[in-house]
């Protein structure tokens, strides 16, 4: 398959590859901080920053971009949560209005911007939807590189990011700062965030960062096979989805990949080995066999008085 | 009716229901649900549409309540099974999205349903969508569809007015006195379905969860009391929609991605000036007590 693809292809579905396992992994971080909606609430919050972005550059400028929706996602993550600490607003509401009211804004610009002349050439409504296919070399090493960087991130200090995750009171006894650890682990997430959407959309960057965490959480027991079944997941369906993309003329990349992460979500919920539904089934099946089998009185009474 | 006239009241039958649904949403803390079902009903519609080869009202509309039944049976269903009740909503609804978009890039074409369309609605062209009715005259459809809606709405809220009170502060109290608490939330999900799908046409899916959640969680700030929650969250949503379509108009740009934008303006003012609430006032009162300003 890969040579019938062009060189170029051949680049834009590595970087697929690589975003799905920065997305994969750093979404096992977010699962376990049970925020898997605030990068939802984030990836639309970007979209004012993209389209800022674009208007300073005056052309697509994808580190400018990707500069602005990593300042404007930063800031709904402060208004989050700045709202939720100061008010009696609870943080679901307050993301559902910081997704919305920011995703507005950048409608507006959006619309703004494609009025003025040259924004829709520019391909700026890509950005919603996602279209792999309108990146250029540079975009792609842009993006590869930044991902890759996650990756290292989340490998280099795994054992911070688990002591973090799982016992914060001990992180901090430890000596290590949560309050560092929280700045670095929003970073993170933002930046994944923010190279992901020109690949799969500002509307479904967050897809990317839940399925594949949940999918694996149906397979181990284990945090770290977890992240790396789910940065495998996340990998596969970013290239699995960008590929299917190509075989139709404008079709979007992000709901091809969404939807080839649900399918490993669907695979994982039926025969996972962890908690899958087959599992279970027997599980159920070996109990209750175990409960039906006759037991004659006389031994009852012998368990009885022997318990 | 003018024009402009025919948009305000749209958008206003718009800002009235979801305010009121929305109220009920902030209370019993299902935001990001309303967030999920206002993606999911897409893939209602056009499943209605490929079934029925037409985009008609009331197709949209079962199609749309199946979709959001659909939505809240399969994350509860989730959440049964151990996925936590956040990612769960987070799989449900970009799967759901996410197929309902193919469909349309595959299948539909972009000639009758389009992608951006149903994000960002066209409420520019409701003035022309006209029906007849017997005694009124001729009037935009969506203003029909929307009017009935608010009634609906109305009606289910003010009828069991005890019991959405009741099921919403105490659930426990509830399900103890022996009211159907599952049934009512199965209700309330029907009816924030209808409510999106009939907003959605009009102003899009973002401008629904703009207007489902914004207004009612300014009006939280402002009162304690259910019922003027109710009114203060109704009066927002229509603030917000005339100041959004003027000030779209004066900048020549997309009315509900404005609408939207100003739901957010409403909210930031009671955020810090509400008299209860208000940032403003919890510093003047923490003062007044004696302390030092709160960081």
């Amino acid at each position: 398959m890969s040579l019938a693809l062009s060189h170029n292809a051949q680049w834009v579905l590595f970087s697929t590859l690589i975003l799905g396992v920065a997305a994969g992994v750093m979404g096992c971080f977010a699962y376990w901080k049970r925020q898997s909606l605030m990068s939802d609430a984030l990836s639309h919050a970007a979209l004012p920053g993209v389209i800022i972005g674009f208007m300073i550059a005056g052309s697509k400028n994808l580190p400018l971009m990707i500069g602005g929706a990593a300042a404007s996602a930063l800031l709904g993550a402060l208004l989050i949560g700045w709202i939720r600490s100061s008010s009696r607003v609870k943080e679901d509401a307050a993301m559902g209005m910081i997704l919305s009211v920011f995703f507005g804004l950048g409608i507006m610009l959006l619309t703004f911007v494609n009025r003025m002349g040259g924004g829709s050439q520019s391909g700026l409504d890509s950005f919603i939807f996602g279209q792999a296919a309108s990146m250029v070399r540079k975009d792609v090493f842009t993006m590869s590189g930044l991902a890759l960087l996650v990756v290292l991130i989340s490998i280099i200090a795994f054992k911070e990011w688990k002591l973090y995750l799982f016992d914060p009171q001990f992180a901090k006894g430890l000596g290590l700062s949560s309050r560092w650890m929280s700045s670095i682990y929003m970073t993170v997430l933002v930046l994944v965030i923010v190279i992901g959407i020109q690949a799969v959309g500002v509307i479904l960057m967050a897809a990317l960062l839940i399925i594949p965490a949940v999918s694996s959480r149906y397979w181990t027991n284990s945090f770290l096979w977890m992240v790396v079944l789910s940065g495998l997941f996340g990998g596969m369906s970013g290239m699995a989805g960008t590929l299917i993309s190509t075989f139709g003329k404008g079709w979007p990349t992000g709901p091809f990949i969404v939807i080839a992460a649900s399918t490993i979500f669907i695979v994982s919920l039926a025969f996972g080995a962890s908690k899958g539904l087959l599992v279970l089934l027997l599980q159920r099946y070996a109990q209750k066999k175990s409960l039906d089998r006759p037991m004659s009185t006389q031994r009852v009474l012998e368990r009885g008085e022997a318990g | 009716m003018s024009y402009a006239g025919w948009i305000l009241l749209t958008a206003s039958l718009v800002g009235l229901s979801c305010g009121i649904i929305g109220v009920l949403l902030i209370l019993r803390r299902m935001a990001m649900m309303a967030d999920a079902i206002s993606h999911t009903v897409l893939l209602g519609i056009v499943v209605a549409y490929l079934v029925t080869r037409e985009l008609s009202g009331v197709h949209m509309l079962i199609g749309a309540i199946a979709a959001g039944l659909l939505t809240s049976v399969l994350v509860q269903w989730f959440h049964a099974r151990g996925v936590q009740q956040e990612a769960s909503i987070g799989v449900v609804f970009t799967t759901l999205f996410a197929i309902g978009v193919v469909l349309i890039a595959t299948k539909v074409g972009n000639a009758h349903l389009d992608v951006k369309h149903t994000l960002m609605g066209e409420i520019t062209f409701i003035p022309w969508e006209r029906i007849e009715l017997p005694f009124i005259g001729s009037i935009p459809e969506a203003v029909f569809i929307l009017s009935i809606v608010l009634i609906v709405v109305l009606v289910a809220v003010l009828a069991f007015y005890k019991e959405w009170k009741i099921t919403s502060f105490d659930p426990a109290l509830a399900a103890s006195l022996g009211l159907p608490v599952v049934l009512m939330h199965y209700v309330f999900m029907s009816l924030v379905s209808v409510t999106t799908v009939a907003a959605f046409d009009a102003v899009g899916a973002i401008m629904v969860v703009a207007m489902l959640i914004t207004p009612a969680a300014a009006a939280y700030l402002w009162t304690d009391r259910l019922l003027a929650m109710f009114a203060l969250s109704g009066g927002f949503g229509v603030l917000s929609a005339v100041s959004g379509y003027y000030v779209a108009a004066w900048l020549d740009t997309s009315i509900s991605g404005s609408m939207a934008f100003a739901t957010g303006i409403v909210f930031m003012v009671s955020f810090i000036a509400s008299p209860r609430h208000g940032l403003a006032s919890r510093w003047f009162r923490h003062r007044a007590a004696g302390g030092a300003a709160p960081g």
